[in-house]
């Protein structure tokens, strides 16, 4: 883990009529870490995930990547500079094989003429696709099955593992294991682990706060729209979780960050 | 999936469980198969009581020609349907079409000897009739995808609303009227002619939907037809243009009636105001027979060309055979239903959490 944040968010604010969604929100995760992000409730985490995962502008406050400022007007825009999302409905194309779908509006196309035509190259997409499941440990039963045939945990695997092939700094994850029973929650799980291990940044959001402590190298808690605490996993328990996301104590923001 | 025998392998991650693969075989071959054995036993069937009527080159050739058509408008509709929409106005597009390019080449040509006599025009002006039908049912499929996209107007009420537009702009443009007077080369070179025994319409047919094939199952259009079918949102999110690729396939549909324009002209040597009122129907029911999903996301073209031959030799067989011809709508109907049964248990089949 690097010291100098990767991504960071300063004083984002974000208002929906009279809702203060975000009220003044920092944030900060590193190269090569799981960041869990925890809150009650409308605390804004989701809200502060579309600002930084460009689905939503905020009204004040600056996002810093590799110590740049930048503006992300739009997902695409945030995908091109390597910042991908699986969100909470997956967004996977059902009746297409897992190669395809991990190719998606990015597809490989034959080398030469045909390319240039517009004839892709499937064999090419499923094998660097199997190459892509085989580093993240995700195993499939079949290369050529459409996913709606596969279950919760691989599917969720197919979207977490599209997201790290196209992100090259942060992946956002929306309550990656909210439907899924306990063995494949455990999968998943792993499966989070291998992606920070390839160096990217892993913004995990999770309601689930043994999942949490589990997984996560760090911790940030947002209530009423602004962080309250952060703390490395090690120091954390369930008990002063929870009572920093309900406001039980007030924990002190340490300096750096 | 739920059942016992899937029960012992809770772990979705695990390796292959090869108990499925004889399920897997069997609704593989309910989900491609039945509908080409179909046709092969309908073909068998047919031969084998009337080969000397039924299995005649005449006869075949006359089924392959009455198929040409339907084929080509369900070649687009295949395109519009993956993609998850439908496009009732094929048929009134097509009759727009063959007018506007039947006006365009009389007026270049000159009148002809009689009011029902044919025009000695060039292929130069046969030509341009033909790009003018395209062109022409090109821009009104463009207009369909427009509206679908841009507007957010479901596709089946802006594809009924063009097919009376088209309609009546066909026939504000004659009064009503047919054109009659078309190049004698387009009516008997490609309506009534052929190469190497193949009638140029059925050329045209073939041609066209290997054209077609290539496109939907090797190119990136075709993936992205079938990934905005499936997931249009999940398209959209992986940074495909979906309204670009909707207003495409639109498009290509309608190009598609602008070339079933110029067969149909070139076919019967008049423009046919009052004879497409169905063709949308007919071509649905061919491409869902042909086991294209109206949920969008799964199709082919070569299900597509059977769905199309299903109906047009099983009347072809009720005549030959004697049997009264309503039997045949009836059974068109009951088979289309079970097409879409059989589709609907299919993803119940596949479909997991
Ligand atoms: N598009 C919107 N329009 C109006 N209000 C919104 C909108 N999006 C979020 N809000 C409001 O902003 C606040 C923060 O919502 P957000 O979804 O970010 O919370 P959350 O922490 O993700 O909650 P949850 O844990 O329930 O998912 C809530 O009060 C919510 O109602
Ligand atoms: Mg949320």
């Amino acid at each position: 883990m690097s010291n100098s944040p990767l991504l960071q968010a300063k004083g984002i604010r974000r208002r929906f009529g009279h809702v203060q969604a975000l009220d003044g929100a920092d944030f900060t995760v590193h190269a090569g870490e799981i960041c869990a992000l925890i809150g009650d409730n409308g605390a804004g985490k989701s809200t502060l995930v579309k600002i930084l995962s460009g689905s939503d502008q905020p009204n004040e406050g600056e996002i810093l990547l590799d110590g740049q400022r930048v503006t992300f007007s739009s997902p695409t825009a945030a995908q091109a500079q390597g910042i991908a999302t699986v969100y909470q409905d997956l967004a996977l194309a059902p009746e297409l094989p897992p190669s395809e779908n991990l190719f998606l509006g990015r597809e490989i196309l034959r080398p030469g003429l045909l390319g240039r035509l517009g004839f892709v190259d499937r064999a090419a997409m499923r094998r660097e696709a199997a190459l892509q499941f085989a580093r993240l440990g995700v195993r499939l039963r079949s290369a050529k099955i459409p996913v709606a045939a596969l279950s919760g945990g691989q599917k969720q695997s197919v979207a977490i593992a599209r997201a790290a092939r196209w992100a090259s700094k942060v992946v956002f994850l929306d309550e990656p294991t909210a439907a899924l029973g306990v063995v494949q929650t455990q999968r998943v799980l792993d499966l989070i682990r291998q992606v920070r291990d390839q160096g990217l940044g892993v913004v995990l959001i999770s309601h689930n706060m043994s999942h949490v402590l589990e997984v996560a190298d760090r911790v940030e808690v947002l209530r009423l729209g602004r962080r309250v605490a952060q703390m490395s996993a090690r120091d954390a328990t369930v008990e002063r979780l929870v009572a920093a996301m309900t406001g039980g104590v007030s924990q002190p923001e340490p300096a750096h960050g | 999936m739920d059942d016992l025998t899937s029960r012992p392998v809770p772990d979705a991650l695990a390796p292959p469980d090869e108990r499925t693969s004889l399920r897997e075989r069997w609704s593989g071959w309910i989900g491609g198969g039945w509908i080409f054995a179909l046709l092969i036993l309908l073909v068998l069937v047919f031969s084998l009581l009337r080969p000397a009527q039924f299995a005649s080159p005449y006869n075949l050739s006359m089924l392959a020609i009455n198929a040409a058509i339907f084929l080509v408008l369900s070649l687009g509709q295949t395109f519009v349907i993956v993609a998850g929409g439908i496009d009732l106005s094929v048929g009134s597009v097509l009759v727009f079409s063959s007018i506007l390019s039947a006006q365009v080449m009389l007026a270049l040509s000159g009148a002809p000897a009689d009011t029902y006599g044919t025009t000695n025009a060039g292929w130069g002006v046969i030509l341009i009739g033909a790009v003018t039908a395209l062109a022409s049912g090109a821009a009104w499929g463009a207009v369909n995808g427009l509206l679908v996209t841009f507007a957010r107007i479901p596709p089946l009420i802006v594809t009924l609303g063009t097919l009376g537009m088209a309609l009546g702009a066909a026939q504000i443009l004659t009064n009503g009227l047919d054109v009659r007077a078309l190049p004698d080369l387009l009516v008997n070179v490609i309506g009534g002619g052929s190469i190497a025994h193949i009638p140029v319409l059925v050329l045209i047919a073939v041609i066209a939907a290997v054209l077609a094939a290539i496109l939907l199952h090797l190119t990136r259009f075709g993936l992205r037809t079938f990934a905005v079918g499936s997931n249009t949102e999940a398209s959209r999110r992986a940074g495909i243009p979906v309204r670009g690729q909707i207003i495409k396939v639109y498009a290509l549909s309608g190009l598609s009636a602008g070339l079933g324009a110029i067969m149909s002209t070139a076919r019967f040597s008049t423009t046919t105001i009052g004879g497409h009122a169905m063709d949308n129907l007919t071509v649905i029911s061919a491409v869902v027979l042909g086991g294209t999903s109206l949920f969008g996301g799964i199709g082919s073209i070569a299900g597509t060309v059977v769905g199309v031959l299903i109906p047009i030799v099983l009347l072809n067989g009720f005549v030959i055979l004697g049997i009264p011809p309503f039997w045949q709508t009836v059974t068109m109907g009951a088979v289309l239903i079970l097409a879409v049964w059989i589709d609907q248990l299919k993803r119940r089949a596949r479909d997991r959490g």
